[in-house]
């Protein structure tokens, strides 16, 4: 994989995740499948970045690495510059509940608990003290004020997407990583969340991790990559070209 | 329709496979092999206890009469080519040239016994041979008091009547000596034939006639239906029920406790059905929305559904009803050596039963939702919609409810039984939501805290989760609490059961009665006592009394129906006096008098012949003593424990009422191994004196208790079995949506430490609720099932109320967190993945 020089200046000044090597492989009745082979990639801070590709191509399996929710066959990943997949299950999870915010395709709302006790979560894990408060608030940053009391089977689809939103960037994440957010949506629904998603992104000044195989979504980055056959075949800065 | 059964079957292979299954199935399996087992046995203990019957009587059953047994009862049986054999027996004295002896003469026909055996003896040790014979004419068997009372030996003649008959053997034991003990004096039994030529049988003369009758049950049945209403006064037919009452009490509460822990098993294999029957029920709904959308009509989804509703059924049955069948060999093993020849094969009705009962708990549990899909579009069933009717959620559990109710009845053969353990489950149900919305109160509370500790942050959350899954926690709760409310009930009835049968006939129990002690004898057997060291003996006076009028109106038998009453109001009582009231009496009302009330005309007397007699407190009854017309007033009415094996009496009055009438006494004490001399001696000086000796009887009715008592065990463990059922069901019944949350907190950042704690503290305020509710509930339970059904005393076990206390708040939330540590090792995506 090459980089344009001048992305290399600003990882030097300001690199929040760092691949290195990252090779993922498996093996299914006696077949050795390589989802990413050596792979290198370096996200700069506050930059908001989509991970593109066909269906199978190792997008999610690529965002689960970076996020720790799995370990690679080999390479690395950094955090902040700190190492992070050597780390063991509980200190990746502990880097994740300090940096870390999710939004995930199929939403992740636990159906028994409301809009408000769903985005609560995160923060109460943290020991967050002013958790509700926190809570109601980025619920009403996302227009649900009047559905906090909701459980997510009283809520469509979109509004279920915004209160992942609002449990994302509740705990002010320095890292958000967004799974098809709008996988799952129509397609105004999906422009609605686009927008929304960008819009607390840009206020709160979050790295955005995207993996998406929508074009349109992933021309709102300032970066694509392109993932093809386990590796990053393209890549793009949007915002120099 | 073929297409609907290869669905339904490939289907119900997948839930296999997939593991939805599994747990509905050994609950559905476990509450069959229950049903059958007891259902099994208890078939078999009852056959063999008519035919046990037939041991004590002879014959399967006797028509006993006090006077010559009508030819048409004879005939009717001779007809129906059932075996019959006369009896008569009556008192009579026996004389060896200076001696004689009262004796317990029976005359027998020549195919005495029908049923059994005898055991006879060379001489008095002699531990004899079995046989299956009846003495030949001109020969009789004596017991072996007889032969020591009169000092003679087999080869010597009797006399008995105007006959001189041969003592050909000693009779060592005889099943069939039965009734009442107290009519004992030695026996002496000869040929029917001979009794003519006795001259013993006169007009009046007071016999017991007996026609004993064998055949298969079915025979016995008709007779018994064709002839029971055409007898005479009199008459009556016998059976084992009535044969052996100290027996008959044992085995009943046996067989109260044998339907008591049927009935829990019953109940807990339907909770864990319920419980388990969620995963199950998700994974069907899924596959039947998918095929509503690939075009399957509702009625084509509803009869997949039934026919594998049909097969779960059918192949857990199989497998309960042979697993049962199996199991009730141990059963009647432990049981075996109860009855004197091995237990009757067991009939094919409990395999109906078992099969029955499996389709109707599968079907109570599946019909629900398969009503609910009926109005439900495939997209409805997609998103889960049925879960979100409350209704429907409610009447959910109705039909699991309504087969649990019918499950209860039947099985515990008692309504009593039946409604309060159902009034029980009610109220058990109702305390845990009540305590479910303390403790969501409680989560709220907390909600407003903010620990600085970690730890008590992570305790918080799980805690919370409580209010999180209300819902759930609630029917988990309800479950746990169930499976450990009537484990601990069984416990506390077992426990009592065999306490009391321990207590009611413990080691140093009476086993000799003297009676005939003339009041000049009172302070010989008192020296007797004392020499040999006998604690406890009691000498009792009786005054023999006919009741002739109750509140100025005369006593006629003929105003009963009730036989009892009918032979109660004719034979004449034995009154007693006392000034303290027998430690194994109970005085239910009225009260007992005071040293100060000596002499007074009070009466106590024993609650079941008051019922019978229609006696009440303060009625004024009469008395016909030695001629002489004795009023006396009803002033207590007392409950006598006759299975203790104790000298008893129906009517007591204070001491002075009786003392101008002439009395004789009756003792009861415990003889100490190897003091049968000093006895015999004892006799020597006082030939007048009959002992009776019950220790051989005492024998059985403790090895009765004794294979009882294991056979109550080993039921036990197979409530015990249904128990860990219901608690794994319940804890698997959440699980899905725990795993799913216990991998959100860990996507969000929570350690694997964090999620156990949380997931201890939930699961360990569940345990400890749970148990807490369980113990207040098992206890009243268990007090009122032995004070108003079993008879028998509550006594509180806080060792084991403590115990399951403990141990559920330890082991409950343990066994939570041993079934969820191996999902935190899977790396999260894999468990996103798939939630």
């Amino acid at each position: 994989m090459q980089q344009p020089p001048a992305m290399q200046t600003k990882i030097s000044q300001a690199t929040i995740i760092q691949a290195q090597n990252l090779t993922y492989e498996f093996v299914s009745h006696d077949n050795h499948i390589q989802v990413l082979r050596d792979l290198n990639l370096s996200i700069f801070n506050g930059e908001q970045i989509a991970i593109i590709g066909s269906s199978g191509s190792g997008k999610s399996t690529l965002l689960s690495l970076l996020a720790g929710l799995d370990i690679p066959s080999s390479g690395s990943v950094q955090i902040q510059n700190n190492p992070f997949s050597g780390l063991d299950e509980d200190g990746r999870a502990a880097v994740r509940a300090k940096s870390m915010g999710f939004i995930f395709q199929s939403f992740q709302l636990l159906p028994s608990l409301t809009a408000l006790e769903n985005v609560m979560l995160p923060l109460q894990l943290k020991g967050q003290a002013n958790a509700k408060e926190l809570s109601l608030e980025a619920l009403a940053k996302v227009g649900l004020s009047a559905r906090v009391q909701h459980y997510p089977k009283q809520l469509s689809g979109g509004e279920q997407q915004r209160v992942a939103i609002a449990r994302a960037f509740a705990t002010q994440p320095a890292i958000l990583f967004a799974d098809e957010p709008t996988g799952n949506l129509d397609n105004s629904t999906g422009q609605i969340i686009i927008e929304l998603l960008f819009k607390m992104n840009m206020e709160a000044g979050t790295t955005l991790v995207l993996v998406t195989h929508d074009v349109h979504l992933a021309n709102r980055c300032q970066r694509q990559l392109k993932l093809e056959n386990g590796v990053l075949t393209e890549q793009t800065d949007l915002a120099t070209a | 329709m073929s297409l609907s059964i290869r669905l339904a079957w490939t289907q119900t292979l997948s839930l296999w496979r997939s593991g939805a299954l599994r747990v509905l199935v050994f609950s559905l399996v476990l509450a069959v092999t229950a049903i059958s087992a007891i259902g099994f046995f208890t078939q078999r203990v009852e056959t063999a206890l008519n035919q046990q019957g037939g041991l004590l009587l002879g014959g399967d059953i006797a028509v006993i009469a006090d006077h010559a047994i009508p030819d048409a009862l004879l005939i009717s049986a001779e007809k129906q080519g059932i075996e019959t054999a006369k009896t008569y027996e009556f008192s009579s004295m026996v004389v060896f040239g200076e001696g004689s002896q009262l004796a317990e003469i029976k005359a027998v026909e020549q195919a005495f016994p029908l049923r059994g055996d005898l055991t006879l003896g060379k001489h008095v040790t002699d531990v004899g041979v079995v046989v299956k014979t009846s003495p030949k004419q001109g020969e009789v068997w004596i017991e072996p008091r007889l032969a020591n009372l009169l000092n003679i030996k087999v080869g010597d003649d009797v006399e008995v009547g105007e006959r001189k008959l041969l003592i050909s053997a000693i009779l060592v034991r005889e099943p069939s000596r039965g009734g009442d003990m107290f009519g004992f004096a030695p026996r002496l039994m000869m040929n029917a034939a001979d009794l003519p030529s006795t001259k013993l049988i006169q007009y009046g003369s007071r016999v017991k006639y007996q026609l004993l009758l064998a055949a298969s049950p079915q025979k016995i049945n008709q007779y018994n239906a064709q002839n029971k209403s055409s007898l005479s006064r009199g008459e009556k037919i016998q059976d084992v029920r009535n044969a052996r009452p100290e027996i008959k009490s044992a085995l009943d509460k046996a067989q109260q406790f044998l339907g008591l822990s049927a009935m829990v098993s019953v109940i807990l294999a339907m909770v864990a059905m319920l419980l388990s029957s969620l995963p199950y029920i998700k994974q069907s709904l899924d596959t039947f929305a998918l095929m509503r959308c690939f075009g399957a009509s509702k009625s084509t989804v509803l009869q997949v559904l039934a026919i594998q509703t049909i097969l779960i059924a059918f192949f857990s049955a199989l497998l309960g009803v042979l697993l049962g069948f199996i199991a009730q060999f141990g059963l009647a093993t432990l049981a075996g050596s109860l009855f004197l020849e091995s237990l009757p094969p067991a009939s094919s009705s409990p395999v109906f039963i078992g099969l029955a009962a499996s389709i109707a708990m599968m079907f109570a549990v599946v019909l629900p939702h398969a009503w609910q899909m009926r109005n439900l579009t495939a997209m409805n069933i997609l998103r889960r919609e049925t879960l979100a009717q409350p209704i429907s959620a409610q009447a959910k559990f109705l039909p699991a409810a309504l087969v649990m109710c019918a499950m209860i009845f039947w099985q515990a053969r008692d309504v009593k039984l039946a409604a309060s353990t159902m009034v029980a489950l009610a109220l058990l149900c109702i305390a845990i939501v009540g305590f479910s919305y303390v403790l969501v109160t409680l989560a709220n509370r907390l909600f407003m805290l903010s620990p600085k500790s970690q730890v008590l942050n992570d305790m918080k959350l799980g805690v919370l989760g409580l209010k999180r899954r209300f819902g759930l926690s609630t029917v988990q709760m309800i479950g746990f609490s169930m499976g450990l409310m009537v484990l601990m009930l069984l416990a506390l009835i077992r426990g009592d059961l065999i306490r009391n049968w321990q207590a009611s006939l413990p080691i140093d129990a009476p086993n000799r009665f003297i009676i005939n002690i003339q009041p000049s004898q009172i302070d010989g057997i008192k020296q007797f006592f004392l020499k040999q060291e006998i604690k406890g003996g009691s000498i009792f006076p009786m005054v023999r009394g006919r009741l002739i009028s109750k509140n100025g109106k005369e006593i006629n038998a003929t105003q009963w129906q009730d036989e009892r009453a009918k032979r109660l109001a004719e034979r004449e009582f034995n009154l007693s006096w006392t000034a303290e009231m027998q430690s194994d009496n109970q005085l239910l009302s009225g009260r007992w008098w005071t040293p100060e009330e000596y002499g007074k005309p009070y009466l106590s007397i024993e609650q079941d012949l008051a019922k019978t007699l229609g006696i009440q407190l303060g009625d004024k009854l009469i008395f016909d003593v030695a001629g002489d017309q004795l009023t006396l007033t009803v002033t207590s009415l007392r409950k006598v424990d006759w299975d203790t094996m104790r000298a008893n009496f129906f009517a007591v009055t204070p001491p002075g009422v009786l003392d101008n009438y002439s009395a004789n006494y009756i003792s009861s004490f415990h003889l100490p191994i190897g003091t049968d001399a000093a006895m015999n001696q004892l006799i020597r000086n006082y030939p007048n004196l009959t002992v009776i000796d019950v220790a051989a009887l005492m024998q059985q009715v403790r090895g009765i208790m004794q294979k009882m008592s294991s056979t109550i065990e080993y039921v036990f463990a197979f409530s015990l079995l249904a128990g860990l059922a219901v608690l794994y069901a319940a804890l698997i019944a959440t699980r899905e949506e725990r795993i799913a949350e216990a991998t959100l907190m860990r996507v969000f950042g929570a350690s694997r430490r964090q999620v156990s704690i949380a997931y201890i503290a939930e699961f360990a305020c569940i345990g400890l609720v749970s148990a807490l509710i369980a113990t207040v509930a098992a206890n009243l339970l268990a007090y009122y099932i032995n004070a108003q059904i079993l008879n028998i005393p509550f006594q509180f076990n806080a060792t084991l109320a403590l115990g399951i206390t403990l141990i559920a708040a330890f082991i409950i939330p343990l066994a939570a967190w041993l079934g969820l540590r191996g999902f935190l090792n899977v790396p999260a995506r894999q468990l996103l993945n798939s939630i």
